[in-house]
């Protein structure tokens, strides 16, 4: 039972900024795009969405970016793990090199996948054009989301409160089952759900590995991008939209998940 | 059960937290484990629990040979300073935990959860949640919890040391009718010297990661060991190589025999207890305890002329300890 704070003319002006900020930046652009996919009327609209093409892409899409944000939520846990539980040499360099995915412009990260898993791979794995690589490049640029997520959190958690499961009976396992997996839950659910929103947007790292074969390798924002390309500029933010529904659906169904989590 | 330490020792780099201790600890006993922070009382404990392992030497739990044995396999009950309260938990859920991990009929549980909800005294507070509750109260869930399990042995790693003195002096009160009723060997470990006398059948003092001295509460306070223990179980002061304690100062209008010239420097009223510092005509400072009533029968004024002599003063020549006396003015 938080009491009510009565808003003073101090928070008033910082809520003011907040807003300001928060609709030019995030809300005006958005509603760019819903307006220019809906400016021609539902027909046109429903027209862009009803393209089988449309339909494969954020189909693909929206299948890679689960994988992805599920492969994502193990791997990112472990990870996370592994550099706050763990003392190793080089771990103050893993943790430095795990922000790369973050800083690395996303085109340039597409070239590297390219040279690595392309046609010239130097390692054998020769997995361009396939949906294969797509999945591999999201894993790749939505590899920092839940690491950066569970890490604080595993930092600031209660040892003691493995101790104490311990002494009551509880195996390792139990305690990471029933101790610390439930902690963590928030912290995944987040970092998962950021890493899934990043996934259905991605465009840079994708574009060169994929080969934007229609209905196979080719993702949403390709396809969005092939549209404006021929100019179709309402089918284009017809798709976009669908993509930024599916993020805020899926953002907000997340938050919702994590407040039920934390209680 | 009882608790048999022996030859026990552990480091932590290159400092030796507990250097080769045996102990043995009576079935049935509420023993509490004194000494400064640093002094190795708490490693020793979670030796007990298992929550640490010995660099050598042998735990021995009611005739069983627990060294390596992991905590979950001692059926200890610990009870952390800091709660360790599972957060995403009911204090229901709390409790339950223990019994809920070994499979234990719902309807057991259920039972026996209501009543450590009753006997810790938070029945109604069943659905709420740690954070919802204050410090005391997840401090009586925690040892719920740890009691669910029936453990033979209870071990408080500074229970009462987050809490403010009032909850702190109920709960230990409340703490020692709990074992009088349960008769579960039980280990407190504390560095508050009252806490310890206040409510253990038996004080283990230690400094250093050593052991200085074990008996009963008054045993260790008449008879210290060393000037180590005098000092740390009540306040002292040093007077001609030895050491006395405050109360055991007698002050007087008239010269008495071997009393010594002082004069009343300060008054402090704190209560029923006055603290009277004086300065003796050697300039050796000293402070006497005495009782409101003594004072005022004496009519001690700052800057009065006095005689002092202690009743009760203790030497410690033999006392290895190198370390100058820790004096508690």
């Amino acid at each position: 039972m938080r009491p009510r704070r009565r808003t003073t003319s101090g928070d008033a002006l910082s809520t003011g900024i907040i807003t300001a900020i928060l609709g030019c930046v995030v809300l005006l652009p958005l509603s760019a795009v819903v307006w220019s996919a809906t400016k021609d009327g539902t027909d046109s609209f429903t027209r862009a969405l009803s393209n089988p093409q449309a339909i494969d892409a954020l189909k693909f899409t929206l299948g890679a970016a689960a994988i992805v944000a599920l492969v994502s939520a193990v791997t990112g846990t472990a990870v996370a793990w592994v550099l706050v539980r763990d003392r190793f040499r080089g771990r103050a360099l893993l943790d430095a090199v795990i922000d790369i995915p973050f800083a690395l412009p996303t085109i340039v990260a597409g070239l590297t996948l390219l040279a690595l898993y392309g046609p010239k791979s130097p390692v054998g794995i020769n997995i361009a054009f396939t949906q294969a690589s797509v999945v591999a490049a999201l894993l790749f640029v939505t590899f920092p989301f839940v690491v950066r997520a569970v890490q604080p959190v595993l930092i600031e958690l209660d040892r003691e409160m493995e101790e104490a499961a311990s002494s009551l009976g509880a195996s390792p396992s139990t305690i990471l089952r029933r101790i610390i997996l439930p902690n963590l839950l928030p912290a995944i659910l987040t970092g998962t759900g950021l890493a899934f929103a990043k996934a259905i947007g991605e465009f840079g790292s994708v574009v060169l590995i994929s080969g934007n074969v229609p209905f196979d390798t080719e993702v949403a924002s390709v396809y969005i991008f092939g549209l404006i390309e021929s100019d179709d500029a309402s089918g284009a933010a017809a798709v976009s939209t669908v993509l930024l529904a599916i993020s805020v659906v899926v953002l907000a169904g997340i938050d919702v998940l994590r407040r039920r989590s934390t209680r | 059960m009882t608790i048999e330490i022996q030859r026990v020792t552990r480091s932590f780099g290159g400092h030796v937290a507990v250097n080769d201790v045996s102990l043995t600890i009576g079935d049935g006993s509420l023993t509490a484990l004194l000494g400064p922070s640093g002094s190795g009382k708490s490693t020793l404990l979670r030796i007990v629990a298992g929550l640490e392992v010995p660099d050598g030497g042998t735990v021995v739990i009611g005739g069983r040979e627990v060294t390596r044995l992991k905590p979950q396999d001692r059926g200890i009950g610990f009870v952390f300073q800091h709660y360790a309260a599972f957060k995403h938990m009911t204090v229901y859920e709390n409790i339950a935990f223990g019994m809920k991990i070994r499979r234990r009929p719902k309807k057991e549980v259920r039972d026996r959860v209501n009543e450590l909800l009753k006997l810790v005294q938070l029945e109604g507070f069943a659905e709420r949640y740690p954070s919802q509750l204050s410090g005391g109260q997840r401090q009586r869930m925690a040892l719920a919890r740890s009691l669910a399990i029936e453990p033979e042995v209870l071990l408080l790693d500074e229970p009462f040391g987050a809490l403010d003195a009032k909850v702190r002096r109920e709960l230990r009160t409340w703490l020692r009718h709990l074992h009088d009723d349960m008769h579960v060997t039980t280990v407190i470990v504390t560095h508050d010297q009252e806490e310890a006398m206040d409510i253990a059948d038996e004080v283990v003092i230690m400094d250093h990661g050593v052991v200085q001295q074990v008996g009963q509460p008054r045993d260790v306070y008449e008879h210290p060991a060393n000037e180590f223990v005098m000092g740390f179980l009540g306040p002292v002061n040093e007077v001609d190589g030895g050491l006395v304690r405050p109360h055991d100062l007698e002050i007087s209008e008239s010269p008495l025999d071997g009393a010594a010239e002082a004069h009343v420097e300060r008054i402090v009223h704190l209560g029923f207890e006055v603290r009277v510092e004086i300065v003796r005509a050697d300039g050796w400072k000293l402070w006497a305890q005495l009782t409101r009533d003594e004072v005022e029968t004496l009519g001690l004024q700052p800057g009065q002329l006095v005689w002092v002599r202690s009743r009760r003063a203790r030497t410690f020549e033999d006392d290895p300890r190198a370390d100058p006396v820790p004096t508690q003015a």
